[in-house]
């Protein structure tokens, strides 16, 4: 072992320093040690276990296909609606799940904070993560769906990967810029799961983005998570992507995830005094 | 209108303007590797900030360390322990929070198993467990780290006597192989068992640095240590807690110097918050190279106490003959535990106190004898007619 590799510095840092790389790199482990914990504890006691990452998107559905869909007569894109709302559901409640359980991680971890070193980021990284797991469960309900519709699949489903990569990072970068601020202002816990509430209505799950006025889209489309769920139906029934849409969520995702990492660094060293 | 302006700073300014103190600060040290080093000190000395700073968990306002390797740090014990999970899945979520990798900790896994005396109940969630248990499971895992370097804060004060002097025992093999520990305690005897050398704290300031005999000596007559009484609030989340530990003088006088000559007695404040049994009010004496003088409790004298104690307030005396402990300094350490479970509720290292000669058989030739004891025992003599 080199004895310099390993020589650890301690001392204020005035200028922000974006990102340890290296660090969360030696911490990998401890990421997937910590994950692994969310995972395990989630459904522990309760009677269904992992049926509840898919009962929450199916009875979701199930409740959208009878107001919007049969009684609103929602047009969907030419897709069966409990299909279309479904492929919506399902990356909804991921980011749904992901940026809540991030959201509380920090506050919830104030034990760990306090008491070992370990790049911080990787607590808020583990939450979404966990999220993830129950994203992939949600999807077998999805592709038993598509099945029973006799969906064609196409090329662009090789788009999905992704997909999921950009679902995961935004989910990331909102969930770290929110667990930053709930360590100051504890008000995060009460105004998520609001703000999650109304998102939903502004995220085309519901309804297909083409249901809004050609004036009024661009406004949508400042809302990534619209065009990445419009974007996950493209890949999974064949329909044409919308690039524009898709171009600026992945450019707005960069820089959401970016602004966290700052704002989330930032405020990382004075954690352990703060929570 | 300054009000409407800026009403948050107003509602501040209302408030009680934070003051900044310097919890540390100018210090200057280094440790070698292998070297074990104490930090003692008062409370509010600082030690627990420095150990904050060392082990990356409050970074300094101002200054640099160095350190050359993996650090771990033990500032409690069981950190990241989920009650859910199994005692199994404890021991690796725990060792890779605590920053052992995987392929480590399943090569000392039963290792680990074995030195936590839990085996029975590997697969049973650790909330099921009795809080003996979950501390020596949590021990074990972190007596298995094998970091450069390793910063302990006063952990051993959990657990029971004979499980804490395995630990300790295992903190001396860390050293041993060439690792360096920081070890921070208000226990004297610990400090003095464990460590070559010694760091003293006052007010963030190192005072004092070099062997441990020294530094310990001097932390006791500088006048930072004068405890002939030890107070502290109660706690409800505890079983039993301490309230207040006096030592008297053979008048009553609260005092911590002793006649030789006199005795001395030790009383107890103490009260249960719930109703307890089994359980034992431990009285530990040391001298300042760690070596237990003796041991009593209350139960030593009244087996009864071992049935029922209802929650309330009790006091205790224990009364020491005259003519008996040695000269020098003593520490006192109590604790009140379950003395079925091995749990301890609190343990405390409460008072110091000084046994003046006033005529110890030695003193009449001028020498201190050696010994902790220096006991007036009956003696007979007869000379023997026909040798």
């Amino acid at each position: 072992m080199n004895q310099a590799e390993n020589t650890i510095s301690i001392q204020p840092v005035n200028s922000w320093s974006l990102l340890n790389f290296k660090d969360i790199c030696d911490y990998r482990e401890m990421l997937f040690f910590l994950t692994w914990r969310d995972v395990k504890v989630r459904y522990k006691q309760t009677v269904l276990g992992a049926g509840w990452a898919i009962l929450q998107p199916l009875f979701m559905m199930i409740i959208f296909t009878i107001f919007f869909g049969r009684l609103a007569g929602v047009a969907s894109a030419g897709i069966p609606y409990p299909l279309f709302a479904l492929a919506g559901l399902v990356p909804w409640t991921f980011f749904a799940n992901a940026i809540t359980a991030s959201g509380n991680s920090l506050v919830g971890s104030a034990n760990l904070i306090t008491k070992v070193y370990f790049p911080r980021l990787i607590v808020p990284a583990a939450a979404m993560l966990a999220g993830l797991v129950d994203f992939l469960l949600a999807f077998l309900i999805l592709v038993v769906m598509m099945f029973y519709y006799r969906v064609q699949l196409t090329v662009q489903i090789l788009f999905l990967p992704v997909l999921i990569l950009l679902t995961a990072l935004f989910s990331l970068g909102v969930g770290t810029w929110m667990s930053a601020l709930n360590v100051k202002y504890r008000d995060v816990r009460f105004a998520l799961p609001f703000l999650i509430q109304l998102w939903l209505f502004v995220s085309s799950v519901i309804l297909p983005s083409t249901s809004v006025p050609q004036k009024w889209r661009w406004l949508l489309m400042l809302n990534p998570m619209s065009g990445i769920i419009e974007g996950y139906r493209a890949a999974l029934f064949g329909l044409p992507f919308d690039w524009p849409a898709l171009g600026i969520a992945s450019a707005l995702t960069i820089v959401v995830l970016l602004y966290a990492i700052y704002a989330f660094g930032r405020v990382e060293r004075s954690f352990a005094d703060i929570i | 209108m300054d009000l409407a302006r800026k009403p948050v700073r107003a509602l501040r300014r209302n408030g009680n303007e934070p003051v900044s103190i310097w919890a540390v600060k100018d210090l200057d040290f280094e440790v070698a590797p292998g070297e074990i080093v104490g930090i003692i000190g008062r409370n509010g000395a600082g030690k627990s900030t420095l150990l904050k700073i060392l082990s990356r968990i409050t970074e300094p306002t101002l200054g640099r360390v160095e350190l050359f390797g993996r650090v771990a740090s033990l500032l409690e014990v069981g950190t990241g322990f989920h009650p859910e999970l199994t005692g199994r899945e404890n021991i690796f979520l725990n060792g890779s929070i605590l920053g052992m990798t995987r392929r480590e900790i399943e090569r000392k896994f039963d290792e680990i198993v074995a030195f936590s005396e839990v085996e029975q109940f590997l697969d049973t969630p650790v909330k099921r467990y009795s809080s003996g248990m979950y501390v020596r499971l949590a021990f074990a895992v972190a007596a298995h780290l094998q970091p450069e370097i390793l910063v302990v804060d006063e952990v051993l004060a959990v657990g029971d006597y004979a499980f804490q002097q395995k630990c300790l025992n295992k903190m001396q093999d860390v050293s041993t192989g060439g690792r360096t520990v920081l070890f921070v305690s208000h226990n004297l005897g610990a400090i003095s068992r464990l460590c070559n050398r010694c760091l003293l704290l006052d007010g963030g300031q190192l005072i004092a640095s070099g062997p441990t005999a020294g530094v310990v000596q001097n932390y006791l007559t500088s006048g930072l240590v004068q405890r002939p009484e030890y107070k502290q609030t109660g706690n409800r989340d505890k079983a039993m807690n301490l309230l207040r530990v006096a030592l008297r003088g053979a008048d009553g006088e609260i005092r911590s110097e002793i006649r030789y000559d006199e005795s001395l007695s030790i009383e107890f404040n103490y009260e249960a918050n719930q109703t307890v049994s089994g359980t034992s009010l431990g009285v530990m004496v040391y001298t300042l190279d760690g070596t237990c003088a003796f041991t009593t409790a209350d139960i030593d004298a009244h087996a009864e106490l071992l049935g029922v104690r209802e929650p309330g307030k009790y006091r205790a005396r224990v009364t020491v003959p005259p003519k008996w402990l040695n000269v020098g300094r003593y520490t006192v350490t109590v604790a009140l535990a379950n003395a079925m479970s091995g749990v301890v509720y609190d343990n405390v290292e409460a008072l110091v106190f000084q046994i003046v000669d006033t005529g110890t058989p030695g003193s009449l030739n001028g020498i201190k004898r050696p010994g902790v004891l220096q006991p007036l025992l009956d003696w007979e003599t007869i000379r023997d007619i026909r040798g």
